[in-house]
């Protein structure tokens, strides 16, 4: 019989603890996702993370690295301080919808704008998880949320807000990218955008984004393997997925 | 102040603004972000001038509540780092005011206050010392200094880095338009500033040790209580190293003035003329807002008629002087608000009437 091999191992950077996080939610692949690219990146032990308020409040508990906790939506602003400060740490924030889209829209544009060398992970579920399932800024036209109980309506709440075309808009950004959790192809792809928002800041000194496209079967309202459903049939229509700056690459605003 | 023989170089003519940034920069401070408002608009211009010559980072954050959370970010790295603002601009730090004070990070704010409330006015006020005293939401115990020249605010903004690094919060210098906008001779210090502790809490990467988290999240009541306690503690361990008072002919004084910043300069000019008419005058002028010099103030109690709390405010301060003397003496309020400044004048016929006693 041959011998027992380690094919596979967690990341160093996932600190091993269960997660909080509802049954079906995409949260937990993408810390995984995060710390996988760091350790690949050799960055664990000079990387500062900054988590939000919302779901991913405790990733501090999850990743294994130094985590900073920041008011809600504040958290490209804490990055801007770390990074001024230590130029040479590897900066990232993880941030919800409602954090990021909502209340911190002025801190992510001006983050943005300065090509922050920071790296920002944007988890949108389209729905403030945290608080049990209220409106946000992405929840999609339609879409019923305990605040928008008969489904989000354009001529009352307006429209979801598209973050990274709306970051498109400005000339700093060095990378901007959109990803999916829907299934196992566009979790790979999901990756690769991670790794290179990183390396927009590794390696170019630059602000790098992706906006991960993710499930919250609960607050969804729907068991998770239709919630993955979901993400591909209505969430990817409204929110393509792409790269839309890859300045590194030569890929710049409208080409 | 800490440092027990300071060593002064030459006079130079300085706005109070600038002198806050000369003192934050005497005292180690390289990172400063804010957002412009008057009148404390000199503080940022200067240093985003001034911090490159130092190797220091000046940045302009997009709104109050970025430039405070940027101080949160630079303290977290372990820098000393500084902003200032003017009361609504401070309004809208108190957030993270709140959150530094929560997560055990330690920075320097400078308040120049304004007339409010609302957008009020950019004239000289005191009407922020009620909330500089009991700042954020959260049971807060945060150091409020209250300089009243050109040489205090740079003395008392170094001061403040000081404070702010063994209380492990953030500290704040209450100063106001007059004290920001005048000029004055400043004597710089030309000795070295005691040197900041070691700050192993710090998020600077986990090379060498177990990961840092800086959080104020305690989903746990005794967790959270203990966070408040701990905090409390280092507080109280530095209190009596902080409280202090100047006083002006308080020995003999029957009517006592008790007045801070701005207006304690109105109540110098005050207590001279009422002794050239012959009333036995003095003036106490808290350094320290909280903690509040009651002790020595309760003292007084004893040896004065009256006291007189003489304010840029309808009446703030006048609460912790009362609580102070516990009712051993009456203690009367003089104020003018909206940006006004009492005149000599009318502190000197208040301070009269006080003595006549009650009509």
């Amino acid at each position: 019989m041959a011998e027992a091999a380690v094919v596979f191992t967690p990341p160093e950077s996932y600190a091993g603890r269960l997660m909080h996080y509802c049954p079906g939610c995409t949260h937990g692949i993408i810390h995984r996702l995060v710390a996988e690219v760091i350790d690949e990146l050799g960055a664990r032990e000079h990387a500062v993370g900054v988590c939000p308020v919302g779901c991913a409040v405790y990733a501090y508990n999850y990743l294994n690295l130094d985590m900073i906790e920041a008011a809600h939506g504040r958290a490209p602003a804490v990055a801007t301080g770390v990074k001024r400060v230590l130029p040479d740490r590897v900066v990232f924030t993880y941030q919800g919808d409602g954090d990021l889209a909502s209340i911190g829209t002025a801190e992510i544009v001006h983050a943005a704008a300065r090509n922050e060398a920071v790296t920002v992970v944007f988890v949108n579920n389209a729905v403030f998880g945290m608080t049990q399932g209220q409106m946000a800024p992405t929840t999609l036209v339609g879409q019923r949320a305990s605040t928008a109980p008969f489904g989000r309506r354009p001529e009352h709440e307006g429209f979801p807000v598209k973050v990274v075309e709306m970051l498109n808009a400005l000339d700093g950004p060095t990378y901007l990218a959109r990803a999916s959790m829907a299934s196992p192809r566009w979790v790979r792809d999901a990756k690769k955008k991670i790794r290179k928002a990183f390396l927009a800041q590794v390696e170019h000194h630059g602000f790098g984004l992706v906006e991960v496209l993710s499930s919250c079967p609960t607050w969804w309202g729907k068991p998770p393997l239709e919630a993955l459903k979901w993400i591909e049939s209505d969430m990817m229509a409204y929110y393509p997925v792409g790269e839309l700056r890859d300045l590194p690459n030569g890929k710049a605003k409208g080409e | 102040m800490s440092d027990a023989s300071p060593r002064y170089g030459e006079p130079v003519l300085m706005k109070g603004n600038e002198a806050v940034c000369e003192g934050a920069i005497w005292a180690g401070c390289r990172y400063f972000f804010g957002y412009p408002i008057t009148p404390q608009n000199q503080i940022p211009e200067y240093m985003s001038r001034r911090l490159p010559e130092v190797g220091g980072v000046f940045l302009q954050g997009e709104s109050e509540l970025a430039s405070i959370s940027m101080v949160y970010g630079a303290a977290s790295a372990g820098a000393r780092v500084m902003t200032t603002s003017s009361s609504p601009g401070i309004s809208l730090m108190v957030e993270g005011i709140s959150y530094l004070y929560g997560s055990e990070l330690p920075a320097v704010i400078v308040n120049v206050t304004r007339g409010g409330p609302g957008l009020g006015n950019i004239s000289a006020a005191q009407s922020d010392y009620a909330q500089a005293t009991h700042m954020g939401h959260g049971d807060i115990s945060m150091v409020v200094l209250g300089p009243n020249s050109v040489q205090e605010l740079y003395s008392f903004t170094a001061w403040a880095f000081d404070i702010a690094d063994k209380v492990r919060a953030p500290v704040m210098v209450l100063a106001d338009a007059v004290l920001g906008q005048m000029m004055e001779p400043l004597r710089p210090r030309q000795d070295e500033p005691p040197p900041p502790p070691e700050k192993p809490w710090a998020t600077t990467g986990c090379a060498g040790r177990a990961p840092n988290v800086i959080n104020s999240l305690y989903t746990a009541d005794d967790d959270l209580e203990a966070l408040n306690l701990r905090a409390r503690e280092r507080y109280a361990r530095v209190a009596e190293a902080i409280r202090g008072c100047e006083e002006t002919e308080t020995d003999d004084a029957e009517v006592l003035l008790v007045s801070f910043g701005t207006s304690s300069r109105v109540c110098e000019t005050a207590v001279a003329r009422l002794r050239s008419h012959g009333v036995r005058a003095g003036l106490f002028r808290p350094l320290s807002l909280r903690p509040f010099p009651s002790a020595r103030l309760l003292e007084l109690a004893g040896s004065a008629r009256v006291m007189l709390t003489v304010e840029m405010n309808l009446g703030q301060m006048v609460e912790d002087v009362r609580l102070a003397v516990q009712g051993r003496v009456p203690v009367d309020f003089m104020g003018r608000t909206g940006g006004n400044i009492p005149s000599v004048a009318a502190v000197v016929e208040a301070a009269e009437r006080a003595l006549a006693g009650p009509a």
